[in-house]
């Protein structure tokens, strides 16, 4: 938080110059200041208006009914119709699709977490013949393209009998997680300090005990950190079950409302839609106000490599 | 550290690789052998046919189309996108100009209230962004239409998303309104690491602030800006492009293939179309064109950052 332009001047928390800048000048650069800032506070203004706008819009439609959906988009709600909730609810199937996401993921993230430490943590702190042709390996999936692979992909799949299934899907969204988790983890347990595991391990522990009850509590702020990163992306993975995962009652939250907006076509329950779009928003928006700081480290530590 | 040290390894190697090998490197390298077949995808015979699918592609107007709108979306979306970014984080962090007695270099009023809602879209998922935004692009019925004739432009009233001109530029206004603001969080932590000292003297020296932006930010957030045209540009060829074009457009793909992007191309030769090894073909220009990319922007970065 930087609120430094307080209009509250004798107890400035930090003063970084004295009196370095003449007085003169300070002025014209105040008033200059000022007609760049009423500039500039209006660019971000309108942004943030812009930003927020969308959402408050979907929220109050979701509270409206399919008439007035359609005859005026920007009129408030004549009374809450928490019916459409409800019907979005059960007979749209938004339960079922939170189910299987919350599954998914669930699975997903603990084996991402697990196998990716454990790859990593060998990685960085084990020499042995083809240590940097495996790292580079992992990290190159970074870069390729996933809609390339996902054509084979998905025989292979089809071929281990998990298509359209729920551990098929864990396994992939584990695969796919990997490159970032492997490269990011590599250099996070290359900072931690050798000194304790080796005590460790002349305590007679051994390699897979320390890494387990030493090494990985130590590891806490990166996993939290990717883990956030991982969380996100498969929450709100897309392309992947839309290949993997045809079967309607599979269906993950993303996919279960493409499908439901596509069938709104010959059913028309717009409200109910609007409430399955806003149902499947507000909890990741949630977590994001309560968890901000560490939702935003733990999103930009992944495109600061 | 010796003892069962290999065992070890193998033992905590063997699930993470197995998995990575058999469902991200097997099936990358069974699409460039897939390539050179004529397989459908839907029977398991197929037989080598040779570059006959790469010389297909060349006579492709679909294909060539794809890939002029993945270029686009490739290059200019980076650009606007990072460039409103550099913009909003400078004004956000450097844009405050000096008060009496307060330091050197401010953000403007607000700015943790800014960062925090512009990261709001980030974590929302691309999909359910697309599927808002579609139905606030709808000609009759849709929010920005019906926000027009409120204020009175009742003759301006856009397909939008059914208008082949102009349906390509909603789809990627809608990816500026998702990434923007990661941008801005990302480089404004940037910023926060330029010593204040670099921009008291750009002061001392009456450096106005387009002088400061250019002189001081810019060279110094060089490299983040870098590496997020490189991040943003693989999202944009991949994954991202593909949930906004496939829901959004219709057909999908847009009226006239004017949408379609390299990636949905391949999932509907694909699973649409039954033509699986075309489909792996176009899989292989759209990898190549990604990591020719990802080498022009890093190349083209750094001959920029020697001037500095």
């Amino acid at each position: 938080m930087t609120t430094t332009d307080a209009p509250v001047p004798p107890p400035a928390p930090v003063v970084k110059t004295g009196p370095a800048v003449p007085p003169g000048s300070g002025a014209r650069r105040r008033s200059d200041g000022s007609v760049l800032n009423v500039f500039s506070h209006g660019v971000l203004v309108i942004w943030a208006v812009m930003v927020v706008l969308p959402l408050v819009w979907a929220v109050m439609t979701s509270f409206k009914d399919d008439s007035s959906i359609f005859g005026s988009p920007w009129a408030l709600p004549d009374r809450l119709h928490f019916d459409n909730w409800s019907r979005a609810w059960s007979q749209a199937h938004m339960s079922d699709y939170f189910l299987n996401t919350v599954l998914v993921v669930g699975g997903s993230l603990i084996g991402t977490l697990v196998l990716g430490s454990m790859a990593a943590y060998v990685l960085a702190r084990f020499d042995f013949p083809g240590n940097r042709f495996i790292y580079y390996l992992f990290v190159g999936g970074m870069s390729f393209p996933i809609m390339l692979a996902l054509v084979p992909l998905f025989y292979v799949v089809n071929n281990m009998g998990m298509l359209n299934t729920i551990h098929g899907l864990i396994l992939v969204y584990i695969a796919y997680s990997l490159p970032f988790t492997v490269f990011f983890l590599t250099a996070f347990f290359r900072t931690l300090p050798t000194s304790v595991a080796e005590a460790a391990f002349v305590d007679g522990a051994s390699h897979t005990r320390t890494f387990f009850q030493i090494m990985l509590p130590m590891a806490k702020p990166g996993l939290i950190s990717v883990g956030i990163f991982n969380f996100l992306g498969q929450w709100n993975q897309y392309m992947l079950p839309t290949v993997l995962n045809t079967d309607p009652d599979k269906k993950v939250l993303t996919q279960g409302l493409v499908q439901l907006a596509v069938s709104q076509g010959y059913k028309g329950d717009w409200s109910g839609l609007f409430a399955g779009l806003v149902m499947a928003m507000l909890p990741v928006l949630a977590a994001y106000i309560v968890f901000q700081r560490q939702v935003v480290a733990g999103l930009t530590a992944g495109a600061l490599k | 550290m010796q003892h069962g040290k290999y065992g070890f390894i193998t033992g905590f190697l063997a699930a993470p690789l197995g998995l990575y090998a058999l469902f991200v490197i097997w099936p990358f390298i069974q699409s460039i052998y897939y390539s050179f077949t004529d397989w459908t995808g839907l029977s398991p015979e197929f037989s080598m046919v040779g570059v006959d699918n790469y010389t297909r592609m060349l006579h492709d107007d679909i294909f060539w189309k794809s890939l002029t709108h993945s270029l686009l979306f490739a290059l200019l979306l980076p650009l606007v996108t990072l460039g409103m970014a550099l913009f909003f984080a400078f004004m956000i962090n450097v844009g405050g100009r000096h008060r009496k007695g307060g330091p050197v270099v401010t953000g403007v009023r607000g700015s943790g209230f800014y960062k925090i809602v512009y990261f709001f879209p980030q974590v929302l998922s691309i999909a359910i962004v697309a599927l808002l935004f579609a139905f606030a692009y709808n000609p009759d019925s849709g929010a920005i239409n019906s926000f027009l004739r409120g204020i009175g432009l009742d003759s301006l009233q856009p397909l939008w998303l059914g208008d082949p001109s102009l349906a390509l530029w909603c789809v990627m206004a809608v990816l500026v309104w998702s990434t923007t603001g990661f941008f801005v969080v990302l480089f404004s932590a940037g910023m926060a690491s330029i010593p204040a000292e670099l921009y008291e003297a750009a002061l001392l020296d009456g450096a106005g602030r387009a002088t400061t932006f250019f002189r001081v930010t810019l060279p110094l957030l060089w490299d983040t800006v870098q590496s997020g045209w490189v991040y943003m540009g693989i999202l944009a060829l991949g994954a991202e492009s593909f949930a906004v074009v496939q829901i959004m457009t219709t057909g999908p793909g847009g009226p006239d293939y004017s949408t379609t992007v390299l990636v949905l191309y391949v999932y509907q030769k694909a699973f649409r179309d039954g033509q699986a090894a075309y489909a792996t073909t176009i899989g292989v220009a759209l990898l190549v064109v990604t990591l020719a990319f990802a080498a022009i922007v890093m190349r083209l970065g750094r001959r920029e950052r020697l001037e500095y």
